[in-house]
């Protein structure tokens, strides 16, 4: 009974919380409804009796991609609303179609796969956590590693990216007054 | 009782609500927001499958998409920082340089 309350409950406040990211004007808002939408979807990893990726989605997701997207939203004018001219009808309806397709093909997938056997079954007297251990340390330690390795990637990318060429944006700048003041 | 069906019609409205975030937003920083979205539908998806068939690949696969949007936000973020100080916009029509 609890279980189909609190599905309930977070489906309006999760599908309400990412309307307004996709509705609203001001990215601020947009930033802060998107944050509180990860909070309620790691409601239903619990539910779901996956406390460790309902941990994870409120670590990282809510912390560390938000913040992420804080930091970036203080490079560019937030106060300002967001001014967006609509592309043409054509693609839109395109896409659309593509969509619609997509979710009846998403809807249709448990009628298919009605034969599908677990290839990792949940083991009676394991916890969630400890079955996650299990199977990410056996069959899919390559993969983990891999993605460590595409994690230092990304922050190496990330960091030359961002700060590399503030000193250069700086001096540009600075160099432009110059010339400015020079020119008049 | 909550069956996998309703949780894969909300991972499909939340995808289809991404989806229309992706067409409708031509700011490139609301576009990933949306990206978001969809990661974030599609990870309900698996972990509700992952459940209802007693199976840990789902939620494997969930935690692999959560590595990839987290390098994603990374690289994305840079690049579009990047832009922005070049070009003062971070709209998509800023983007098109290369109109034939």
């Amino acid at each position: 009974m609890y279980e189909v309350i609190a599905f309930y409950i977070f489906s309006i406040l999760t599908v309400g919380m990412f309307g307004i990211v996709v509705m609203s004007k001001n990215a601020l808002y947009a930033m802060s409804a998107l944050a509180g939408g990860m909070i309620f979807i790691s409601g239903f990893f619990f539910i779901l009796d996956a406390e460790f990726l309902g941990v994870v989605q409120i670590v990282v997701y809510s912390g560390a991609i938000m913040a992420l997207y804080a930091f970036g939203m203080m490079f560019f004018d937030t106060t300002r609303d967001v001014s967006e001219k609509m592309r043409s009808k054509k693609i839109a309806y395109t896409l659309s179609i593509i969509s619609a397709v997509l979710i009846v093909a998403i809807l249709c997938m448990p009628l298919v796969s009605e034969s599908i056997e677990a290839s990792y079954p949940a083991m009676e007297n394991v916890g969630n956590i400890q079955m996650v251990g299990l199977i990410l340390f056996t069959k899919y330690l390559v993969p983990f590693e891999l993605a460590a390795i595409m994690l230092l990637v990304a922050m190496i990318s990330g960091i030359v990216l961002a700060s590399k060429k503030m000193d250069e944006h700086l001096a540009i700048e600075e160099d432009e007054c110059e010339m400015l003041k020079e020119g008049k | 009782m909550i069956t996998l069906t309703h949780y894969l019609i909300l991972t499909g409205l939340l995808f289809a609500i991404g989806l229309v975030g992706v067409m409708r937003r031509t700011n490139l920083l609301m576009l990933f927001f949306s990206t978001e979205i969809l990661l974030n539908a599609v990870n309900i998806g698996f972990v509700a499958v992952s459940k209802y068939y007693g199976d840990f690949t789902g939620q494997m696969f969930a935690f692999f998409i959560i590595a990839v949007a987290a390098s994603e936000v990374a690289v994305g973020l840079g690049l579009l920082i990047l832009w922005y100080k070049r070009n003062g916009s971070v709209d998509l029509n800023s983007l098109q340089m290369m109109k034939g």
